[in-house]
């Protein structure tokens, strides 16, 4: 039996930083303890065209892809990608698009697909500190600080 | 303790190489296997990059003869180009373990068709081996690695798309290997493919393939059945049982992990238990058709599902027998030459200069995109110029005449260099020109080396080819070396001036890609 899965999609342009995010939403979820699949294709599509990855989690996850209309939180990172991946969203699921982040705000443009992770963790079980463990791993260090506050950000904006 | 990573089932595959001791990983890079023998060597392993896939399964052949455990990475149309060596080292067979890994992309997400390799373990008389998630990469590659060298015998071990670039928890096994040092022991009767030898060769591998059948019939972990009721009966592999396991939870799931040679009897006692059995495989209808060859009573899928991937909805229509037309997903935004591509200026001049493009495998192929519209051909890696001397044969002399190849650094160092053999000495009457966009990497996969880089897969000095000195050497009239960016007048009147003469000639546009610059001074800083 296939237990509750938490399904989460992430979208936008190559080179936004999707495939990052969606890398550490899966290994805070990993660290967790969770069973946690990501799924996404990389190759032509990182050629500036539309980038999309997969992430779900829970106590037993089968297929790594997010069946279309099932995902819980959608994310993306270009408003005109919206359209394109809205049929991903469940009926009551929640998009979180760049709108929802004062991007003046962002000390660097670049960090706003960790923004929106903290958008995101707002309504996520992972503690901050998990979160930051993660940021940590995944960027160099000097990067770490105006992530940290792209995050507080994001996680402000949910609230 | 049981180490637990968070592993792609590309970089699966990688571990797994390190941790049952395979010596030598060598390929060509192509989506989506590349990463494997990239992590391979992030890892300790050695791993190198052939000039092309042939090349890569002639020295991982030479390798296994020599007792090394040996692994041979590709895409899917990588196979066909490695396909003479592959169909009588199955012959030969190794000492060494030889697993030959092929990675299919059905739904062509990067790569020119979406053809089923599951069809070559058939052809060439090999077993094959199917993981569905990273865990199963991991423990099916070490076991394929046992099988092959059990047999003597090189094991295909065929990835999908979803199976290579999905990320999954994977456990670490952590039993040493005992590896042997190589060496070569000399057995002409089985390593010379002569007529006399081949055929007692052939009998051998049909006699090999009738114990590995009834291998599979009888082990208890290459097949997983599980039970969840007795209406429907799924007979699956690979990705599709992870989807099948999701989309029908009431349906018992019959797992294959070595699908070629079949455990015909496990499967046609599985199929009694059930009501109604049903065959859920990406891509062709193998699977089906061999059941069905044997006599077992299975329902396979409605033709429009052998397009494209599965996932878990379309198996729920497969399984609803399902056959309305599906939900079209808009259209999300092309992929496109980077803004600031030295490509960009070389498709802009073939356009205004109204050619007929025989065009390559590589990024260089997205000239096809609005506002260039400047391809009018591609096939296959090299094709460029075998193709467009082709048209230059037949065609009047007003067309042949707009005739041009174009061809990438890497592709052309892969199977360009017997275009141009061939360009020498079948010369056309109006001559032909071919271009070679030299960005200095194999960009379109991910910035890997190639032999004319100057650098090893792991970005180390290495030797270098030299395609300008190669190229005068085979004999061709005019060999030109410009940047395309720096002078575009000269470059489209050099191009004009060579497409109007009857000579053969090669213009070599060289620019380094701008998405590899900043690797290309971290590389010459690290070297000093």
């Amino acid at each position: 039996m296939i237990d509750k899965v938490v399904n989460v999609v992430f979208a936008g342009l190559g080179g936004q930083g999707v495939l990052k995010a969606s890398d550490i939403l899966a290994e805070v979820v990993f660290e967790s303890g969770l069973d946690v699949k990501k799924s996404e294709v990389h190759g032509m599509s990182q050629r500036g065209g539309s980038v999309s990855s997969d992430v779900r989690y829970g106590s037993k996850v089968a297929s790594p892809m997010v069946p279309d209309g099932e995902a819980e939180f959608l994310i993306v990172l270009d408003k005109t990608q919206v359209p394109v991946n809205e049929m991903r969203l469940k009926k009551d699921g929640c998009l979180i698009a760049p709108s929802k982040i004062d991007a003046g705000k962002l000390t660097n443009p670049k960090s706003l697909n960790v923004a929106l992770l903290g958008a995101l963790s707002s309504k996520l079980e992972f503690s901050e500190e998990a979160w930051f463990a993660v940021i940590k791993k995944n960027l160099p260090e000097k990067l770490h600080e105006v992530n940290f506050i792209a995050f507080r950000l994001g996680k402000e904006s949910l609230k | 303790m049981v180490e637990k990573l968070l592993l792609s089932g590309d970089e699966a595959v990688a571990q797994a190489s390190l941790d049952c001791g395979v010596k030598m990983g060598v390929g060509y890079p192509g989506t989506p296997s590349t990463e494997i023998l990239e992590h391979f060597s992030t890892l300790g392993g050695h791993a190198q990059w052939a000039p092309n896939e042939k090349v890569a399964l002639e020295v991982g052949i030479g390798s296994a003869f020599a007792r090394a455990r040996t692994l041979v990475t590709m895409k899917h149309v990588g196979l066909n180009v490695a396909a003479d060596p592959l169909f009588t080292v199955a012959y030969t067979g190794t000492e060494g373990g030889l697993v030959i890994l092929t990675a299919d992309d059905p739904g062509m997400a990067s790569s020119q068709n979406e053809q089923d390799n599951r069809n070559y373990a058939v052809a060439a008389a090999l077993p094959m081996f199917e993981p569905s998630d990273s865990q199963e990469a991991y423990d099916l590659l070490i076991k394929a690695f046992e099988v092959s060298e059990q047999w003597k015998i090189p094991v295909l071990f065929r990835m999908t798309t979803r199976v290579c670039h999905s990320k999954c928890i994977t456990k670490r096994r952590t039993t040493p290997v005992t590896a042997v040092q190589p060496y070569f022991e000399r057995d002409i009767k089985t390593k010379v493919m002569v007529p006399a030898f081949a055929r007692i060769a052939h009998r051998a591998l049909r006699q090999k393939l009738t114990e590995l059948a009834q291998f599979n019939e009888s082990s208890t972990d290459l097949i997983v059945e599980f039970r969840r009721g007795d209406q429907i009966g799924i007979v699956t592999s690979g990705i599709s049982t992870q989807h099948s396991l999701e989309a029908a939870p009431d349906a018992s799931v019959l797992q294959l992990k070595m699908t070629y040679p079949l455990p015909l009897e496990r499967i046609a006692k599985f199929a009694k238990t059930v009501k109604r059995c049903v065959v859920v495989e990406e891509g062709d209808p193998w699977l089906e058709t061999q059941l069905r060859a044997a006599g077992i009573q299975v329902e396979g899928k409605p033709e429009m599902y052998r397009f494209g991937e599965l996932n878990v909805n379309r198996v729920r229509r497969i399984l609803a027998g399902d056959v309305s037309p599906e939900a079209v997903p808009p259209a999300g935004k092309p992929p496109q030459l980077c803004v600031g591509c030295p490509h960009r200026k070389a498709f802009e001049i073939f356009r205004d200069l109204d050619c007929i493009v025989s065009g390559d495998i590589g990024c260089y192929t997205l000239g096809v995109m609005a506002p260039f519209s400047a391809l009018d051909t591609c096939v296959c890696m090299g094709a460029s110029i075998g193709v467009a001397l082709g048209m230059r044969q037949v065609l009047a002399e007003n067309q042949a005449r707009r005739v041009i190849s174009v061809i990438g650094d890497s592709t052309f160092m892969h199977s360009g260099l017997t275009g141009i053999v061939d360009m020498v000495y079948n010369r056309p009457a109006a001559g032909h020109v071919v271009v070679i966009l030299d960005n200095g990497t194999t960009a379109m996969t991910g910035l890997q080396e190639h032999p004319g880089t100057g650098r090893s897969l792991d970005h180390s000095s290495a030797p270098s080819i030299v395609m300008e000195d190669v190229i005068r050497a085979m004999g061709v009239d005019n060999v030109d070396i410009c940047d395309p960016i720096k002078d575009p007048t000269a470059f489209k009147d050099l191009v004009k001036q060579r497409l109007a003469s009857n000579d053969i000639s090669v213009i070599i546009a060289r620019k380094p890609c701008i998405l590899a610059l900043a690797k290309f001074k971290q590389y010459e800083n690290n070297q000093g």
